[in-house]
């Protein structure tokens, strides 16, 4: 029962949607200026697939996501995720909450599933907005679309794999909504959490890129956040993704145990 | 219902609460007092397990707490520090999803109940206005209805009046006495002594962490053994009670007496008028100011 109200509570939240909104504005946008100018980045520059979209437009969904992937995307999850906790312990209502009462891992889950959906929701909002924009501004074949290797795929093999990258976008925001919501259990501010795990998030995009770093790179949160690219290689090309997702499920189970152990033994003084 | 044995809770090197054997008997009327910073709240926080105690032990309805919390919460209606809702949210919509959170009861009559603690604390016509723009008495009973909503067996709130004017204590205080004549155990706490004095069957003065006094109301309030006489005649009533008279003020007489029916047939008697008469009963306010230090809130110079 508590993760449904947890669901209402996201879903009832003017930020909520603002956030969705400003997520596939920002993509919106750029479509808008590259239908004005015909500028394009060249082939193979950031963003990915953008390139492509003067073409068919029924590849800016994938543009969009890589848009919003390198910093929206992460801003708005910890936003959501430093907030779950620490949200309700500063508005007073965490100590109602408790006394309903609700056990404090089934508040946990709850806010961790309410993160999840939030991502999904997000993530499909994103792809939506996207096809409409693509095929409304630029000239649209869904039927003739060529891979990064250079294949032509049917339409139904491109959704296929457009839901694919789609689902590994979200899964790749595991790992910050779950430092997110750890931290959101040590501080009474939100915006505190937030920014905590976004400052995780930031270390971890300058390790990536960081040589001396080799050691560690293989279990940065945001390692394998690229590796969405892969769905649209031919053949797929699963090493990454599969190691992308594994990393996310380590982040997640190791933070929320951290957040259950820190959450089940706190005073709850607010 | 609440039963606490050499309860100790520190933050850090503060001691909040300091080895309090507290006792509250099903049907009682149970008044915390004590100055602001003692302890109260804390108190409660423990009895409800939202804070872990440092030693001692806590049962509530029987059941040790924090282990068995799940069991006995469902019977227990609170308001710590203040009420607390989303602010975007009307006041129903609070409640609803306040009630959908818990083991509160099937969703057919969800809608039902919430009406039902609306309807208790005065706030049955509010609209759909977001809590956002409540004032602050409206605040105070939409947290008294949150308490209410599963009609529970033992109330525990903190500082239930807080904003309310003087009409709307009254209010409280009626609905409180109700709650109780139909079996709730009420356990509060509160800075006030009027509010204490005016509610509760039973009372404990926590000062310093420690409760200092633990007994029934009627109990505390004894006699002080002294007569308290208002006369026009005060000069001759002086006179004739030469040497019991303590202390005078114009026409206002203390009389060293136990019986105040005795002294005024006396005085009747001896053709003196008497405009007023009455035996000195120790007030609340002269228990606690004699058992409390001052408030934490005061910082003197060491």
């Amino acid at each position: 029962m508590i993760v449904l109200v947890e669901l209402l509570k996201l879903a009832r939240r003017p930020r909520t949607w603002v956030s969705v909104g400003l997520l596939c504005g920002l993509p919106t946008l750029v479509a808008v200026f590259l239908a004005v100018t015909q500028l394009g980045p060249g082939p193979g520059e950031d963003p990915a697939f953008l390139s492509a979209v003067l073409a068919n437009g029924a590849l800016f969904p994938a543009a969009a996501l890589a848009i919003v992937l390198p910093i929206f995307l992460p801003v708005a999850v910890a936003v959501v995720g430093g907030d779950a906790i620490a949200g309700e312990a500063s508005g007073g209502t965490l100590r109602y909450l408790l006394l309903r009462p609700v056990g404090r891992t089934r508040l946990l889950v709850a806010k961790l599933v309410a993160v999840v959906v939030y991502v999904v929701v997000a993530v499909l909002a994103v792809a939506a907005t996207a096809f409409v924009v693509g095929v409304s501004l630029f000239p649209a074949e869904p039927s003739a679309v060529t891979t990064v290797s250079g294949v032509t795929l049917s339409s139904t093999e491109l959704s296929t794999r457009m839901m694919g990258a789609m689902g590994y976008v979200a899964i790749s925001m595991l790992g910050v909504g779950a430092i997110a919501l750890f931290l959101s259990t040590v501080s009474e501010s939100s915006l505190g959490a937030a920014l905590g795990a976004l400052a995780a998030f930031i270390t971890s995009q300058v390790l990536v890129t960081l040589d001396a770093a080799g050691g560690v790179r293989p279990y940065l949160p945001t390692r394998y956040w690229l590796a969405w690219i892969d769905f649209f290689r031919d053949p797929i090309l699963w090493r990454d993704i599969e190691r992308g997702a594994a990393v996310q499920v380590v982040y997640v189970v190791v933070f929320l145990a951290m957040a259950w152990a820190n959450f089940n033994s706190k005073d709850v003084t607010s | 219902m609440i039963r606490t044995r050499a309860l100790v809770k520190r933050y850090g090197a503060v001691t909040a609460v300091d080895g309090v054997d507290l006792d509250v008997a099903e049907g009682q009327r149970y008044g915390l007092l004590g100055p602001n910073g003692s302890g109260k709240t804390t108190l409660l926080r423990l009895v409800l397990g939202l804070v872990y105690a440092t030693a001692g032990e806590i049962e509530l309805m029987g059941q040790p707490v924090p282990r068995r919390l799940g069991r006995v919460l469902p019977r227990v209606g609170a308001m710590v520090e203040g009420p607390a809702a989303y602010g975007h949210l009307s006041g129903r919509a609070n409640l609803r999803l306040l009630d959908a959170s818990g083991a509160g009861g099937p969703w057919r009559t969800r809608r039902a109940r919430v009406e039902a603690a609306l309807e208790r604390v005065g706030l049955a016509g509010v609209d759909a206005r977001s809590v956002r723009s409540y004032s602050l008495g409206m605040r105070q009973r939409l947290g008294l209805a949150a308490a209410l909503l599963r009609s529970p067996d033992l109330l525990v709130l903190d500082e239930p009046t807080n904003g309310l004017d003087p009409q709307g204590i009254r209010e409280i205080r009626d609905l409180l006495a109700d709650l109780n004549a139909a079996g709730t155990t009420v356990f509060l706490s509160s800075h006030l002594l009027a509010e204490v004095e005016q509610l509760c069957t039973h009372v404990g003065v926590v000062d310093r962490g420690r409760l200092v006094v633990h007994t029934a109301l009627d109990e505390l309030r004894t006699p002080t053994g002294r007569v308290l006489v208002v006369t026009p005649d005060a000069d001759r009533v002086a006179a004739l009670l030469d040497g019991r008279v303590e202390s005078r003020t114009g026409d206002r007489l203390m009389v060293r007496h136990t019986d105040a029916a005795e002294l005024n047939t006396r005085l009747v008697t001896e053709g003196l008028r008497v405009a007023e008469i009455a035996a000195e009963r120790r007030t609340l306010e002269d228990v606690v100011l004699e058992v409390t230090s001052a408030g934490s809130d005061r910082v003197d110079r060491p």
